[in-house]
């Protein structure tokens, strides 16, 4: 102990004649740091409605609301936040499939309802809107879940060019899980899907490793999922809310992983099928394509007595005669269908409705009918010179090719069409261009400008990566003959395909020219529907909408009770919407039939 | 009753209270020798919500007794019902004061059980906020203890260096208190543009306050006074009552995982932690303001030596459903009190299966204080306690 214990204390006192250095609050107004995590903000146009925000809240701060009616791709839904829960974490930010979610620096809310502090962020306008500082998601790569897709392994194109080997070779396990263990579960595909499958449920069951779980999910929606898992349009796909920031999840191959771990022979096991029940009721099917088997699928569940009654030798419809192998092996179609047909659905070939039995009968003999037709009828070009015998139907020559006819396969060959029917036909050309000449010279010409083409953006690539030439924007005009053969395709330079009323009214400019060769023409401008099969005085009994197209109700009833239509006659044209009108009409049909049993009901 | 017997004062309290048979004292309330009072749960001397049961004869205490269980807000359990990344908002509550070992913790199990390797960059700002988060727990923790002799002047020097500390965490993490910046797989942000600039602003008025402080507790004859030979740990309690940190240094035990079990970049660093051998209040607190320097000095270390740019987290599996395969692991970190360590047991889930955190409060708080306080003055309790940096959020998780 010294005198210093008793002085040095005193120092203290110097800092007497220092300026104070508290701030008076709230006289003075002090912002937020640039980062700092405030009140939130939504930019609602951007935001889908994906709900992930609100799964990862921990303190169920976040509901979803109502904002505006559901879209493909928004669920109308925004997030609402209780700052009585909230703990501003800001993982609702940093998980944001969209980034439309942020947190501004603003600290100070006085009020004196609760009430209020419950509110809509961008919706219920608020002083912080504006304000450009607070969280965001940081910067550079920091993401809660992965952004890029797991890559397909395809057949190199020259492995694939003469051959109808399947291209795609599908996940393994590992790629499998790791693709689906990019998704946040929102469900915006399910609404999306035409069949309303549940997408999230069987990643889920991937990601568990379930396979006969995922089966039993599919099965629920889809009896038809290795071809699906193939060919499907997903539209998924396209509204993924991955795909905001990433590459959309590859949904079509994940559903295609699951059935593909299945064989033939455990399905029924798997989905419980083994002992139907039959009742005493008879539907009859026409066509066996998507809706058809469908609808034959479901039917058949319910306990109904189901006979299909197909026009070729096989079924399947436009997957078996109108997709090339290489993208759908048939025994990939034999597979799903084998399958329904394992369940008790009777099917008779070579049978032509109109011909070989009519409508009427089929009515008579059956409790219920549903046509699930299709559109197989192809479109003429209707220029000059395209009656010669060496022009051809895109849908002709692809069902030729499928039931292993000859057809002509010239040196060089054009095809007129953008769509994916002509893609097909063009890459089955080539290979079998490349068969015979060892070389493949083919042209691909559509009206569509190349970004406004029809065709999956993956076909046209492909095309080319396999020798054809494809060359968009261009609207044929004559076809030169020559001695009976074609010799090439006349075209003029095409703009615009719709007028500002969105009507087909196609704008050339006819001075810039340009000429194909090619000794063969093949024509893939659009299918059309052949409804001979229906007479002319059932006709009157059955209301027509614009376009010729019959109109049905939501359970795809027509105007005659007993009749159901479906599949590509009524939307689409693709597998899931033929899928998913089979299974409502099947629906349909059930209701029809029970209250039928009931009339007073 | 005698009422001349209950008036009689015998300053001689030297054979209170007696001691019996079997070795414990024979504490008689009704004998209106001791008076028994409660120090809490509610009281400024106690660091947070805890109580004291103390029986005093005069004003000293004879016996004390513990209690907890005022704060229990069930962190641990209510961690097992949630998703991995959402334990990390929760977990920083486990400790008002310092969050930010929590956080390291519990991103270092996850990180561990799931074999996920941190980026560099991340691992340095990992360190900077850390000691950082130490700095602004030390800077009201050393004058803290005078403050609990009444004097408070130096706990509001104090307080001012923190909130600019408190300002620069608002800029690098978005949040004063509860940062949320240490997240499974890495940190949330690089450093903003001008930070170091300004931290170091901020550690020139701390060096001031460090010299400052020697000036106004430890020359200081009062302070000197209460403080030494208060609250003597023998050495051999050291493991026995499982005693951490600076408590530890202080008795000449060199318990500092930094040092001894290097984590993060800390290998990296020049460093020495001070140790002294006196092991009462004094002396704990000279360790805490040489640990306050050291702070000082490994943040300005850290800020020459950190890489500007660079990866910030890890890429991880989507933390919507995150799943740790079968696994236990324990992980500790140096806090201001001491070891810190976290226990986490995952069983495949998305959830973790059981959290624990063990923190140097719980034995502190629990077992040591009541030990130390026999004997000592009832105006001293909460210099004792305050000595033993305990908090007891983290008692009850």
């Amino acid at each position: 102990m010294s005198i210093k214990d008793i002085l040095t204390p005193f120092t203290a006192w110097k800092r007497v004649a220092k300026e104070p250095v508290t701030v008076r609050d709230p006289f003075n107004d002090r912002p937020g740091a640039d980062r700092y995590r405030g009140f939130h903000k939504n930019d609602v146009d951007k935001c889908i409605g994906c709900g992930t925000c609100e799964a990862i809240c921990e303190n169920e701060a976040i509901d979803l609301v109502p904002f505006k009616d559901p879209v493909s791709g928004d669920s109308g839904l925004r997030p609402r936040v209780d700052y009585g829960r909230c703990c501003w974490c800001a993982l609702c930010v940093d998980v944001c499939t969209t980034n439309s979610l942020s947190l501004s620096n603003e600290y100070k809310w006085i009020a004196t309802d609760p009430e209020e502090f419950r509110f809509t962020p961008g919706i219920e306008e608020k002083a912080w809107d504006k304000n450009e500082k607070g969280w965001k998601k940081p910067e550079g790569n920091y993401e809660f879940y992965n952004l890029e897709r797991v890559s397909m392994e395809h057949l190199h194109p020259e492995e694939r060019n003469d051959s109808f080997i399947e291209m795609v070779k599908g996940f393994s396990k590992e790629q499998a899980i790791l693709e689906a263990d990019r998704c946040v579960e929102c469900g915006i595909c399910t609404a999306t899907c035409p069949a309303h499958m549940g997408i999230p449920e069987y990643i889920k069951a991937i990601r568990n490793d379930d396979m006969e779980e995922g089966m039993r999910i599919l099965y629920e929606t889809n009896p038809l999922p290795e071809i699906c898992g193939r060919i499907c349009t997903h539209k998924c796909e396209t509204v993924c809310s991955i795909g905001h920031k990433g590459d959309p999840l590859s949904i079509r191959w994940l559903k295609r992983y699951i059935a593909d771990q299945i064989p033939e022979d455990k399905y029924k096991e798997i989905l419980n099928t083994n002992n139907l029940e039959v009742n005493d009721k008879k539907v009859a099917i026409i066509g066996a394509g998507p809706s058809g088997l469908s609808a034959a699928h479901y039917l058949r569940l319910m306990g109904y007595q189901v006979t299909i009654f197909e026009q070729y030798e096989k079924a399947g419809g436009m997957m078996r005669y109108g997709i090339p192998e290489y993208r759908l092996p048939y025994d990939q179609i034999d597979k799903d269908i084998n399958y329904i047909l394992s369940l008790g659905v009777e099917i008779k070939y070579n049978t032509r409705i109109g011909k070989d039995i009519t409508l009427d009968q089929l009515g008579k003999d059956f409790d219920a009918v549903f046509a699930g037709t299709g559109l197989h009828l192809g479109r003429g070009t209707g220029i000059e010179g395209s009656d010669n015998q060496h022009v051809y139907y895109s849908t002709d020559m692809l069902r030729k090719i499928t039931s292993g006819e000859e057809i002509e396969v010239a040196d060089s060959i054009v095809v007129i069409g953008g769509g994916n029917v002509a893609m097909d036909i063009t890459r089955s050309l080539a290979r079998l261009q490349m068969q015979k000449f060892d070389k493949v010279n083919i042209i691909t010409t559509s009206l569509e400008t190349e970004e406004n083409m029809p065709a999956d953006r993956e076909e046209v690539v492909e095309s080319r990566e396999e020798g054809a030439t494809v060359y968009p924007g261009w609207a044929p005009q004559s076809i030169e003959i020559k001695d009976g053969i074609p010799q090439g395709l006349h075209v003029v330079k095409c703009n615009s395909l719709f007028d500002e009323t969105g009507r087909f009214n196609p704008q050339c400019e006819m001075d810039v020219k340009n000429y194909y060769p090619g000794h063969m023409i093949v024509q893939s401008i659009g299918q059309g529907i052949d409804i001979s099969y229906i007479s002319e005085e059932f006709k009157e009994n059955i209301k027509f909408g614009p376009r010729g197209r019959v109109e049905t109700d939501e359970y795809f009833q027509t105007g005659v009770k007993w009749f159901f239509m479906g599949g590509d006659i009524i939307q689409g044209p693709d597998v899931i919407h033929g899928i998913a009108n089979g299974h409502k009409a099947a629906v349909g049909i059930d209701r029809y039939l029970r209250e039928s049993d009931f009339p007073n009901n | 009753m005698d009422i001349k017997k209950i008036f009689q004062i015998n300053n001689d309290r030297s054979s209170y209270p007696e001691i019996g048979e079997d070795g414990k004292p024979i504490i008689d309330l009704s004998s209106h020798k001791y008076v028994k009072i409660w120090q809490g749960p509610q009281h400024p001397g106690v660091t947070g919500n805890m109580a004291l049961e103390l029986t005093l004869s005069g004003d000293e205490i004879v016996e004390s007794k513990t209690h907890v269980g005022y704060l229990h807000r069930g962190f641990e359990k209510l961690m097992e019902r949630r998703k991995f990344i959402q334990c990390f908002p929760t977990c920083v509550r486990l400790c008002v004061a310092e969050p930010d070992p929590n956080e390291y913790l519990l991103a270092t199990c996850v990180e561990e059980l799931s074999g996920i390797e941190v980026p560099e960059t991340a691992q340095w700002l990992r360190m900077l906020v850390l000691e950082m988060s130490r700095l602004q727990v030390l800077l009201r923790g050393v004058p803290g203890q005078a403050g609990t002799f009444a004097l408070g002047l130096g706990y509001q020097w104090g307080s001012y260096i923190r909130d600019l500390i408190l300002d620069r965490f608002e800029e690098l993490t978005g949040g004063r208190v509860y940062h949320m910046y240490i997240l499974p797989g890495g940190v949330r942000g690089l450093l903003p543009d001008g930070f170091k600039k300004r931290l170091e602003e901020n550690l020139k008025l701390a060096d001031e306050f460090v010299k400052n402080i020697n000036d106004l507790m430890f020359n200081n004859i009062v302070f000197k006074k209460r403080a030494k030979g208060l609250g003597y740990i023998p050495k051999d309690y050291i493991d026995r009552y499982g005693v951490y940190g600076p408590a530890a240094r202080a008795a000449g035990v060199m318990r500092d995982i930094r040092k001894t079990h290097p984590y993060l970049k800390y290998a990296e660093l020049d460093f020495e932690p001070y140790t002294t051998t006196e092991s009462d209040v004094y002396a704990r607190s000279v360790v805490r303001w040489h640990d306050l320097k050291m702070t000082i000095d490994l943040i300005r270390q850290i800020m020459a030596k950190m890489p500007e740019k660079g990866e910030i987290k890890a890429p991880t599996p989507n933390v919507m459903h995150w799943r740790i395969p079968k696994g236990e692991t324990y992980v500790k970190c140096e806090s201001s009190r001491g070891e810190y360590g976290m226990y986490m047991v995952t069983d495949g889930s998305d959830t973790p299966r059981r959290v624990n955190l063990k923190g140097p409060s719980y034995t502190h708080a629990n077992a040591l204080l009541e030990k130390l306080l026999i004997n000592a003055n009832i105006a001293d309790t909460a210099g004792i306690m305050v000595s033993l940096a305990t908090c007891p959020p983290e008692i009850e998780r």
